[in-house]
């Protein structure tokens, strides 16, 4: 039995920052080492699943997939009405032009 | 992004050990990734019609905006799309594929990942003429962003403003091998993708109007090798007169840093074709991370019988069979079958125009040299540019097909001169109608070769005595101002050869 | 019918009451509205159960359907248009969709009325109630003690009697887990029954909608009209057969199988005797009870906090301040977010609330170059390994109990330091959503004072059988939650 145990996982400061850039999540100077500390933990936790030998098994994406054979899950191609524009944009934090406004991604 | 001018300054190249290499010695290898919007009614996961400049925001529902909340349906004739260009390309279609999550953070990508295919796309391989496919899948449009220059009411900084009706637009995504090997080889292949595209009837591959855009990946490497060089991503051309001179200048610039030394950096490029330069699209970010996994709101695509035989059922013929099938049962020429074949509405019309029934029948290739040549050139918007196939359709014109082939049926039987057809289809084309009741109104009917024509040919020969005189002697090209007045005097109606007999039979030579 | 008369009686009771004309809808949802609005009004010295309760005027119209004007309640992450829904978050906080949830719906069509919105673990991440945006709930056997979470809002309502009946869902155990801690029935279907169309998502994969109630009867009406396939969720699928309602006194040859690797280690003592007493009761009616082996249950946490971090990493990348929710105001220096990086990272930081940075930050990780095969790639395959250990075991029982959680409720602040150990309360309730079985908890004895919870598990569509058990087991533990009525 292949044993694929991961090393323990001390995820650093530097890792925390890339993903949080990744999640695009500010984080504050004072948030970033419990942030570490906490995910170190869990992610030693987790690793358990490391211990296991699922070289033959495969990953289950959909847990419904094989619960019931034939199963219309396509839509056909008829039209349904659309939210008029005032309700689309009702939530939104700004607005112009009939659009929604954001900083340019060029900025 | 920031776009910045790639240029030699940029780079320390470094002399090879040995000596400069040739130009001629580089190969180009291209690879090709094309999007096309498919012309289902509605969009690739929601109910919104799809929108054709409709005003900002008036074509979205919780699912294209991203609500909280809301879920993705697959489009089914978007599947059946998919299937039919797969088995267009020659495809292998895949019983099962599933839809992957691309994630990544954009204002014109409203859940944060766009739902696309990963390892488990649509369609694998294929070809297409010279060039191989590597695989075909099916993803959702971004939405629009217009950028809004600087303005007082934004704090002096530039701001955008997201349109979200195109957002969810069914896309197919075809990705080639890299077996192009130049950029006019690029240009004829990506034509012929779009004219089977639009013979298929999945998309309105309109370049201009966003519902074909192609990117190049572009490599060079020693000729003869078969490592692979580094490439580079172009991107945003949006003709195919672009794509041809980005793809050039592109290979252009490698070969110049390659030949002095230096070497290839991994990049996506922007081609600006007023200026002919190539810039770096280079993000302030590190290459993107998508993390891609399985969508778990959408099962997997299962593709059932049914579905084989619908798409298998709705294939219409495709341009390279149709050009094979004129050439073959109607004898024409490879370049005829080609220029009607690739120009759907010259081969319909062509194909129509066959059947009317005309009598005299028209004889085929005669046929196409009229449609291709005297009545095309007629009707094209002048720009000449097949690109966009606008102008020049035949069917939209006054002529009908039964006209035309009447016409070519007339010339061929020698009922009507070359010049005096012409004469018809400018009549035909303004006004419509039929050609023999314009022959008839307009007196155009050939002469036949009796003492009428003798005696016009007689009077231009007394009329063109120098010229008479210098046929006599052996200048067979004297003969032209002869044969002019007499095609002046019978409006065009004279057999042109014919004249020419009768000039040489009345003067002896 | 006195006031007092009126909120006895369990949804069932009430709806055949006003079908029958004995009671009237209008009166039924001012009562239980006026309640609702006075643990609102009382902030901290209530429960703070609810973050929107109808407003005076709103007496729906009788509604005609099974559920003829019963109030609901529902769990703040279910989209009500025009209603706020905010998920528990501040990122959200004021936010009105523009269309309702399916299941909420549904439930209107067949004549709920929306009484009030529940409050939650914000984007339901949570077992304690802790993680909201708009304040802890207090459980009310206990009000210096959490009513579990993440449907805490909903389980203490209904404990409390002050909603007859509510929505939660369920991801890890969000209804099982405080319905155990609240002294109330709450359940989970299979995975794909209820539609999941306008529930804000938090994993995919594993959320469900499901009732919270006061009894099993409540549970299996209120989920009876929640089932069915819906066009708008693709992962919905149509119930074979329909939910009936349970009539089960006895559990003659039923035979239950309890997993050794989810009754023994890591639950408390009082929990594990009241467990054990219940599971005695069920042997007195008939039932045959033996030890079975989910071998890959103890890896099942570890799994599930691979995968639901990593689905919620994607689903809340939404939450970026374009088109709707929070974006940031001015940074500390009074400059607006200019810059479109500086709008999202401050958004999501100003919004978000630890527990669900946490999460998506883990969630990131786990889906990352790099780490994919060793995570996410991994877990789904220990998930694979988990449905066919219950497939397995449910070839040779009927169905599964175990306790639905390790302990009785909590203090306040207790486990807040440790993120681990406050996961560590869903070791139970997780193999179910993993494998996407249906569950469900019952209030089973009392601990320390504390309600205990009994979880039946049964197979994919097994719902009737499970609540069948329920009720016959039910009826025999002559369980009382009267002293949490408010």
């Amino acid at each position: 039995m292949a044993i694929h145990r991961m090393p323990i996982t001390v995820i650093g400061r530097d890792e925390v920052l890339h993903v949080a850039r990744l999640a695009r999540l500010a984080l504050a100077e004072d948030e970033i080492e419990p942030m570490a500390r906490e995910l170190s933990a869990v992610l030693d936790h987790v690793a358990r699943i490391g211990e296991l030998d699922l070289d033959d098994v495969a990953p289950t994406s959909h847990v419904v997939a094989d619960a019931v054979p034939t199963h219309p899950a396509l839509r056909p191609d008829e039209p349904r009405p659309c939210l008029p524009r005032e309700l689309a944009l009702a939530e939104a934090p700004a607005v112009a032009d009939d659009g929604f406004l954001v900083p340019s991604p060029q900025a | 992004m920031e776009h910045r001018p790639v240029s030699e300054e940029l780079r320390t190249p470094q002399p090879p050990a040995g000596g400069s290499i040739k130009d001629d010695l580089y190969e180009p290898v291209i690879g090709l990734e094309i999007h096309v919007q498919l012309a289902t009614a509605t969009k690739m996961f929601c109910g919104c019609e799809l929108s054709f400049g409709e005003p900002p925001n008036t074509r979205t529902c919780p699912v294209c905006l991203g609500l909280p909340g809301s879920l993705p349906v697959v489009n089914a004739r978007a599947v059946h799309f998919g299937l039919m260009i797969g088995l267009a390309l020659g495809s292998k279609l895949a019983p099962r594929s599933i839809f992957h999550r691309k994630n990544y953070f954009y204002p014109d990508l409203p859940k944060g990942y766009q739902i696309s295919q990963y390892d488990e796309p649509l369609c694998l391989g294929g070809r297409l003429q010279d060039v191989r496919i590597h695989r075909v899948h099916l993803e959702e449009d971004a939405a629009k962003l217009i950028h809004v220059g600087s303005s007082g009411r934004i704090h002096g900084s530039d701001a955008s403003i997201v349109d979200f009706n195109r957002g969810g637009t069914p896309l197919a995504e075809i990705v080639t091998e890299p077996d192009v090997r130049s950029a006019e080889q690029a240009s004829v292949w990506l034509k012929l993708l779009r004219v089977t595209l639009r013979q298929l009837g999945v998309s309105d591959v309109n370049m201009d109007e966003g519902s074909l855009r192609c990117d190049a990946n572009i490599s060079l490497r020693p000729a003869g090798s078969n490592q692979l060089g580094v490439k580079t991503e172009l991107k945003n051309m949006n003709s195919f007169r672009f794509i041809e001179r980005g793809i050039r200048a592109e290979i252009a610039r490698q070969q110049k840093i390659l030949t002095g030394g230096g070497q290839v950096v991994q990049e996506t490029l922007h081609f600006d074709p007023a200026s002919g330069a190539i810039t770096s699209l280079r993000s302030k970010e590190e290459a993107h991370d998508y993390r891609y996994f399985p969508e778990p709101d959408l099962l997997p695509v299962a593709i059932d019988e049914q579905m084989l035989a619908a798409a298998r059922a709705a294939m219409t013929e495709l341009p390279a069979e149709r050009a094979e099938r004129l050439q073959r049962a109607l004898g024409l020429s490879a370049e005829s079958a080609q220029q009607l074949a690739f120009r759907a509405e010259l081969g319909d019309y062509f194909e129509a125009a066959l059947a009317a029934g005309a009598a005299p029948a028209p004889p085929p290739q005669a046929l196409a040299n009229w449609i291709t040549g005297e009545l095309a050139a007629r009707l094209s918007d002048g720009d000449g540019d097949a690109d966009a196939g606008a102008g020049g359709d035949p069917s939209l014109s006054r002529v009908q097909p039964s006209a035309l082939a009447g016409l070519v049926g007339f010339v061929a039987a020698k009922r009507v001169s070359v010049g005096a057809a012409r004469q018809v289809l400018d009549k035909l084309i303004a006004e419509g109608g039929e050609p023999l009741a314009i022959i008839d109104a307009e007196g155009l009917a050939a002469m036949d070769g009796g003492d009428e024509l003798a005696e016009i040919v007689a009077a231009a020969l007394a009329a063109n005595e120098d010229a008479a005189a210098r046929v006599r002697e052996g200048n067979a090209k004297a003969i032209g101002p002869i044969v002019g007045h007499v095609m002046r005097e019978t409006k065009g109606r004279a057999d042109g050869t014919e004249v020419a007999r009768l000039v040489h039979e009345q003067l002896g030579t | 019918m006195s006031a007092t008369d009126v909120l006895e009686l369990s949804a069932a009771q009430a709806a055949d009451a006003i079908a029958a004309g004995s009671l009237s809808a209008a009166e039924l949802f001012d009562a239980y509205r006026a309640r609702a609005a006075a643990d609102r009004a009382a902030g901290a010295a209530g429960l703070n159960c609810f973050t929107w309760v109808a407003g005076d005027g709103a007496t729906p119209e009788p509604a005609a359907g099974a559920l003829g004007g019963v109030p609901l309640a529902v769990k703040d992450l279910f989209c009500t248009k025009g209603v706020p829904s905010q998920s528990g978050s501040r990122i959200l906080e004021g936010y009105l969709p523009p269309y309702t949830a399916s299941v909420v719906r549904r439930l209107e069509d067949a004549g709920a009325s929306l009484l009030a919105k529940t409050n939650q673990d914000e984007f339901a991440m949570g077992s304690s109630n802790e993680n909201s945006a708009f304040g802890d709930v207090r459980n009310p056997w206990d009000r210096e003690r959490v009513p579990g979470g993440s449907s805490g809002g909903s389980a203490a309502a209904v404990a409390a009697g002050l909603a007859p009946w509510a929505l939660g869902t369920d991801t890890g155990g969000s209804i099982r887990q405080p319905a155990a801690l609240c002294g109330i029935v709450g359940l989970k279907p299979t995975y794909g029954s209820v539609s999941r169309y306008g529930m804000i998502a938090f994993a995919s994969s594993l959320d469900q909608a499901g009732p919270l109630t006061r009894d099993v009867r409540d549970a299996a009406l209120l989920l009876k009209h929640m089932v069915g396939q819906d066009p708008c969720d693709a992962t919905s699928l149509a119930f074979p057969g329909e939910i009936e309602l349970p009539t089960a006194e006895r559990l003659d040859g039923v035979r239950l199988g309890v997993p050794e690797e989810l009754s023994g280690g890591g639950i408390e003592p009082g929990v594990l005797e009241a467990f054990r007493a219940a599971l005695a009761q069920g042997e007195a009616l008939g039932a045959e009870i033996s030890e079975v082996r989910l071998p890959h249950a103890p890896h099942a946490l570890s799994a599930y906090y691979v995968i639901a971090p990593a689905e919620a990493s994607s689903n809340l990348a939404r939450f970026d301040g374009v088109r709707f929710g929070l974006r940031a105001a001015s940074s500390p220096e009074g400059e607006n977010a200019s810059d479109l990086l500086d709008m999202y990272t401050r958004t999501r930081h100003d919004g978000f609330g630890p527990e669900v940075k946490r999460r998506i930050m883990l969630g990131t990780y786990a889906l990352s170059s790099g780490y994919y095969d060793a995570y996410y790639g991994r877990a789904q395959r220990v998930r694979t390994k988990i449905s066919e250990d219950f497939r397995s075991v449910f070839e040779q029982v009927d169905l599964i109990v175990t306790p639905t959680a390790p302990s009785v409720a909590f203090e306040l602040g207790e486990k807040t330091a440790d993120p681990l150990a406050m996961y560590l309360n869903d070791f139970c309730t997780v193999p179910m959503s993993l494998a996407g079985i249906p569950a469900i908890s019952i209030p089973c004895g009392l601990s320390q004072g504390l309600p205990v919870g009994l979880q039946i598990a049964g197979p994919a569509f097994s719902e009737n059988r499970l609540l069948n058990a329920a009720y016959a087991l039910e009826q025999s533990l002559g369980f009382d939650g009267a002293q949490a009525r408010v």
